[in-house]
């Protein structure tokens, strides 16, 4: 049996499993349908043309583990950020972890989608926001299909949370290969500004598949900062599918940290209803070996006067490939708008690769927009001068990178996590710069 | 402590340097003049090792060693210094961290351990006073948004820092004006000692008023074509080159 079929003939039990009255249940089905007709995306769709994921379906993926796993918290310490205070919803091998989690629900929610999915007193939030600005796209539908467990945060109006918010999922390798859909739910409303962390982590070489829908919605004046760390195991693939809707005078940033892993595929998109906001839209990807990483973007400008910056480094190394594909749609209203895009790539090998496409769908008159794409080498005369400074090759190499990469890096407004991502960049590069950038 | 023996360097098979022979003593100040593209900037990138640069005949001894093999950074720490006419803008690395990785990646090349972070401090505010560089630079990104006078005063900080046994300015004195020329010239005359050497490569004679070269080289289509003493570089003030070209080609 293939995973599609795997997949399609245990909704039923999955759906049985779960409460068949709760308002979702139309939803789930209706997503099982799409999924059933559609399958996986094929390298036939345009949006999927540089991204093949036969290799990473043929596995006999575990859907729904049995096994309850427990980590020690000092085992994957590492993995958090921990030299600050912050909440933390944990969950291993798609089970909530409680022991290494910090949930709330004093003056905010920070807890569960299963939580929120049954009880009544989220019954409201869930039907106003839930599935709202997902797509209905097959691997989006695959993943509603089976909306079980996530982070589920809603910050009420007028709240400044003082500590960010930290999602792991831990993959324990206890299955021979497991596959997981972790669903989130973020609701920032007026005036209220909040900054998450979401990473996944796999804890051996087993085969991991993550298909993950994140759904943000900004209200009025929200500031949403979104981290994704993405440095996982050899054998771990992720495709995150993240929706973000905002509302007027919203300022909401995603930044996507992509070094590791099998095969990655972050689709992004923003949606702007209203007017006066601006999404930002970064990433840095540093790969080697045949990793795959691949942004697919999408900022739609619906209403007039907004702004948004898309910013996405990437260095490539062996036969790693990346794929850019950032598309900014600016409706006939939306006049006024500034949209940016830009794309660089530095190339360290003959076989690695970039596919780079900017694609703007611009159908209002009076707009500032720009793209720029580049691809090239290290510079040899920047190069030169490091070295000529006594600076060896190697760690030369990695100054030039940090620089290459830097803007997108200051624009992280955690120290903590910008100081940990630096370190992971300088393990990735193989250096020790001895000091912080 | 420098000698070149007959070099001749080419770039993407185009011969530049044709036969240079010079020798460099400790303590020396030498000047390299000459018309634009007689090959100055490329034997000084030839010294310090670009690797584009292919080295055809000839050598180049450093105390004794023929030091062709050697990758940039190897001379670096064998405490040769190339003073960029053009340095490089290295964004997100202030020239505080760029120059305290400089320092101890020389260190380590010597066995040494990194240099404690109190006497980096103490080095660095001597040499950024001796060249009156206030604190706010020391934190801008390398280079980045510099003026001409500032990249070039950035130079020497760095060859300050570095204490090399051979200096090689290229155009230190283009782009600078004179009060930015004082100062990078009073910054190179502290540094003087008589256990290193300068190679001053100019057009003009400007900076030999205040830096005083001991040996003055023209330099024309890949040949050492004159040597004398400062009087020279005087003569070419007032002349030009024309004469020396005339001279060469009759």
């Amino acid at each position: 049996m293939d995973l599609k079929e795997k997949l399609v003939s245990s909704f039923l039990a999955f759906e049985n499993h779960a409460d068949l009255d709760g308002p979702i249940h139309d939803i789930r089905t209706e997503a099982i349908k799409t999924f059933e007709t559609e399958g996986f995306p094929s390298k036939k769709e345009e949006a999927w043309k540089y991204t093949s994921l036969n290799s990473i379906l043929k596995h006999d993926y575990s859907v729904f583990p049995k096994q309850e796993n427990a980590i020690e918290y000092s085992d994957v310490k590492k993995y958090f950020i921990n030299d600050i205070d912050t909440y933390n919803i944990v969950f291993i091998d798609g089970k909530f972890a409680s022991h290494l989690s910090q949930t709330t629900h004093d003056g905010l929610d920070v807890c569960l989608m299963s939580a929120a999915l049954t009880k009544p007193k989220y019954r409201l939030i869930i039907e106003n926001y839930f599935n709202k600005v997902a797509t209905k796209d097959s691997i989006t539908s695959l993943n509603t299909a089976f909306t079980q467990e996530g982070a589920y945060i809603h910050i009420p109006k007028n709240t400044l949370v003082n500590k960010p918010i930290q999602i792991i999922h831990f993959s324990t390798g206890s299955e021979v290969a497991l596959m997981q859909q972790p669903r989130n739910l973020i609701v920032v409303d007026e005036n209220s500004h909040v900054q998450i962390i979401e990473r996944h982590q796999s804890l051996t070489d087993n085969p991991v598949l993550t298909n993950s829908v994140t759904e943000i919605f900004g209200n009025k004046r929200a500031i949403v900062d979104y981290y994704k760390i993405q440095n996982d195991n050899v054998n771990a693939s992720l495709i995150d599918s993240t929706f973000v809707n905002q509302k007027r005078e919203s300022h909401i940033s995603v930044h996507t940290f992509s070094f590791g892993g099998k095969l990655t595929r972050n689709n992004l998109n923003f949606y702007q209803n209203g007017e006066h906001m601006d999404s930002t839209l970064n990433g840095i990807t540093i790969i080697g070996d045949k990793q795959h990483v691949d942004h697919n973007t999408l900022v739609h400008h619906i209403e007039p006067n907004c702004e948004s910056h898309q910013d996405y480094k990437g260095i490539f190394n062996d036969s790693a490939t990346g794929v850019f594909n950032g598309k900014v749609v600016v409706n006939k209203e939306a006049q006024k708008t500034n949209a940016f895009q830009s794309n660089n790539n530095i190339l360290l090998s003959d076989k690695a690769t970039i596919n780079s496409k900017p694609q703007l769908e611009i159908f209002a008159d009076d707009v500032k927009c720009s793209h720029g794409c580049t691809i090239g080498q290290l510079d040899d005369s920047a190069m030169f001068y490091l070295r000529s400074r006594g600076i060896p090759e190697k760690e030369a190499k990695a100054l030039l990178m940090y620089a290459f990469a830097n803007n997108v890096l200051e624009s992280v407004k955690i120290p903590e996590l910008k100081k940990r991502i630096n370190k992971l960049i300088a393990t990735k590069l193989g250096v020790n710069i001895g000091f912080d950038l | 402590m420098l000698k070149i023996n007959n070099l001749h360097a080419s770039v993407e098979d185009k011969s530049i340097l044709k036969g240079i022979n010079l020798e460099v003593k400790a303590g020396e100040v030498h000047a390299i003049m000459g018309p634009n593209g007689s090959g100055k900037s490329t034997l000084a990138s030839v010294i310090a090792g670009k690797e584009e640069y292919e080295v055809t005949d000839g050598n180049i001894l450093l105390y004794g060693e023929d030091i062709e093999e050697l990758a940039a950074e190897e001379r670096a720490h064998k405490g040769v210094f190339l003073s960029f006419q053009y340095p490089v803008e290295i964004p997100g690395v202030s020239v505080t961290n760029f120059i305290k990785t400089a320092i101890n990646a020389n260190r380590k090349a010597k066995g040494l351990e990194d240099m404690p972070a109190k006497d980096m401090l103490k080095m660095i505010r001597e040499k950024s006073e001796l060249l009156e560089i206030d604190r706010k630079f020391l934190s801008r990104s390398l280079n980045q948004g510099f003026s001409g006078g500032e990249k070039k005063r950035n130079e020497i900080f760095q060859m300050a820092m570095l204490e090399p046994k051979l200096a090689i300015l290229d155009e230190t004195d283009s782009g600078l004006d004179i009060d930015a020329l004082r100062i990078v010239a009073n910054g190179v005359n502290k540094l003087k000692s008589k256990d290193n050497a300068v190679i001053l490569i100019t057009h003009y004679q400007r900076l030999l008023d205040y830096i005083k070269p001991d040996f003055v080289h023209v330099l024309y289509n890949g040949r050492i074509v004159k040597s004398g003493t400062a009087a020279l570089a005087h003569e070419l003030e007032e002349k030009g080159y024309d004469w020396i070209k005339e001279e060469v080609n009759a």
